[in-house]
């Protein structure tokens, strides 16, 4: 097999030679390499020791991105508790990435097969995905469940909910929207607002625009 | 729609089918016709489509009234649609299926796919025609070329991005040939896979270590071969010994204990360049009990995984609590 592999080692030499920028600078291609590259079972992320890797440099520029979140994530935990959503992670990452126009060329396909690689590292890299389309990345291992979504989902405008909201939207029984809202509390993912004539709010920091 | 013309499908002189694609439907603008999931075939000059159940029901688009096209995303995860805007229908229009229409575009729909390659065709297509064919508008007497001015300066532009999309698009023709070769590769590694899995022992450790690295430099994860116990990748191992060299002391003073996050983020960081993949930090990580190193890789239940100092974890931090506790 050896032989058949320096072959392609070749070929692959030679694609580098040509298109080893195109890979850096045009994220459609990109997006489109590694399509190809998952129809016919290739990651061509698995390792940086890897031919991809090594020779079109795809794997240095994903594991950066890896950093870059993780190193986001951890600066605004305190803040969102470990949630926020993806547009605002894909923000922050390129303005760490810096100011030049090749640093901001990362897309969100760039930023979600980062974060897919991320889960192996186990800090509960978690994708979820809201009824608008939207996504919110989770990076601390709380567990998530059907109902703290449908609270998420309901404050996906606002951005905050109250248990009134809940019961009215949702249908919920005071009980549950209380055990619900308690935990999302303690997990750190809302904050609690008294301030409101109405009663209290739960504010979801990982839901805020623009921040 | 009112583009479009009657054909009897007949290709002319010269003319090859470039890319074709089924399950094709054509709205006028955003209205529904009864164009529905036909074959959609793109030449060098036109696009064609037939009816499913018709065979004399063939229309035409002349590509030099397209003016550009791009893809609109359906949302709901549905397949892209493409836009294709196109000039005013011209005088001497031959019939077709619409006499008027008030929409300045069509839109082709995909029911079974192929929209993202027959959009790159038709782009490639659409970039090279107008090489082809001078506009017919540019009056006899046209004075010199300028190459100054706001004019010059779009032409060039212009230029650029039609040798950018060129480039591109001969960038997608390699890379296609590229992983037609790769999945020569994968098929390959399959049939010598399956070879070990059946041949268990008639294989020398060594001719399976050397495949592993194969695989690895191939990317593909094969999980018959793919054990962690038994003997790593040479590379694994040495990573494995650089990381505690680089590692032990500040996993230490960290008190003992360091999330798998964290380490990631300080290796690479501290590399600069020739990253670490995850997967790469994770299998050296698995080799430190068989090397008898003094870290140790510890995934608890929740599923956060640290790199765990043996001489000051947290087995060993309880015990010296206990002793202490004894001596009180």
């Amino acid at each position: 097999m050896s032989k058949q592999l320096d072959a392609f080692r070749a070929n692959l030499e030679e694609f580098a030679a040509n298109h080893r920028n195109d890979i850096k600078k045009n994220p459609e291609f990109r997006r489109h390499f590694q399509e190809m590259c998952a129809t016919i079972g290739v990651d061509p992320l698995a390792s940086g020791k890897g031919f991809w890797s090594e020779m079109l440099g795809v794997g240095d520029f994903y594991y950066e991105i890896g950093v870059q979140i993780i190193e986001v994530c951890l600066a605004t935990q305190h803040r969102n508790g470990g949630l926020m959503s993806l547009e605002e992670l894909l923000q922050k990452v390129r303005t760490t990435r810096g100011r030049s126009r090749q640093a901001q060329d990362v897309s969100l396909d760039d930023v979600m097969r980062a974060i897919k690689k991320l889960k192996c590292l186990g800090n509960g890299f978690v994708l979820h995905r809201l009824n608008d389309g939207r996504f919110m990345v989770q990076s601390v291992p709380a567990e998530l469940n059907m109902d703290h979504t449908s609270v998420l989902n309901t404050a996906q405008g606002t951005g905050h909910v109250s248990i009134k909201a809940l019961q009215d939207k949702l249908g919920w029984q005071k009980e549950r929207s209380m055990l619900v809202m308690d935990r999302l509390v303690q997990e750190g993912l809302v904050w609690v607002d008294d301030q409101d004539r109405e009663g209290r709010l739960y504010w979801f920091p990982g839901l805020f625009p623009d921040t | 729609m009112d583009r479009f013309e009657w054909s009897d499908g007949k290709l002319k002189e010269g003319e090859t089918v470039i890319k074709q694609q089924g399950g094709v439907k054509i709205s006028d603008g955003p209205e529904k016709t009864n164009f529905e999931n036909g074959l959609a075939q793109l030449t060098h000059s036109r696009l064609i489509w037939r009816s499913p159940q018709n065979q004399q029901s063939i229309v035409c688009l002349h590509l030099s009234l397209v003016l550009f096209v791009e893809e609109m995303s359906d949302g709901r995860g549905k397949s892209p649609k493409l836009v294709l805007h196109l000039q005013s229908p011209r005088a001497n229009q031959p019939k077709g299926p619409v006499y008027s229409s008030q929409h300045t575009h069509i839109r082709l729909g995909f029911k079974e796919g192929g929209a993202n390659d027959f959009n790159r065709c038709l782009s490639e297509v659409l970039a090279r025609k107008v090489w082809e064919f001078a506009p017919v508008s540019r009056p006899a007497n046209q004075p010199r070329k300028i190459h100054a001015g706001i004019v010059g300066i779009e032409r060039n532009l212009e230029k650029q991005r039609k040798e950018t999309d060129q480039n591109i698009s001969k960038a997608f023709q390699d890379l296609d040939k590229l992983i037609g070769k790769a999945k020569e590769m994968v098929e390959l590694s399959k049939k010598i896979s399956t070879k070990i899995k059946d041949k268990q022992g008639e294989i020398s450790e060594d001719e399976t270590v050397k495949f592993k690295s194969y695989l690895l430099s191939l990317g593909i994860n094969d999980p018959v071969t793919h054990e962690t116990h038994g003997k790593g990748l040479k590379y694994h191992e040495e990573l494995a010994k650089q990381l505690v060299a680089v590692l032990q002391e500040p996993i230490e003073e960290n008190g003992g204990m360091m999330a798998l996050t964290d380490v990631f983020c300080r290796v690479n960081r501290a590399r600069g360049i020739e990253l670490l993949s995850p997967d790469d930090l994770l299998d050296a990580c698995k080799q430190f009990s068989r090397l008898r190193l003094p870290l140790r890789l510890r995934i608890f239940s929740s599923g956060v995984a640290v790199l765990e100092s043996i001489s000051k974890g947290e087995d060993e931090k309880v015990f010296e609590a206990a002793t202490l506790l004894e001596e009180f």
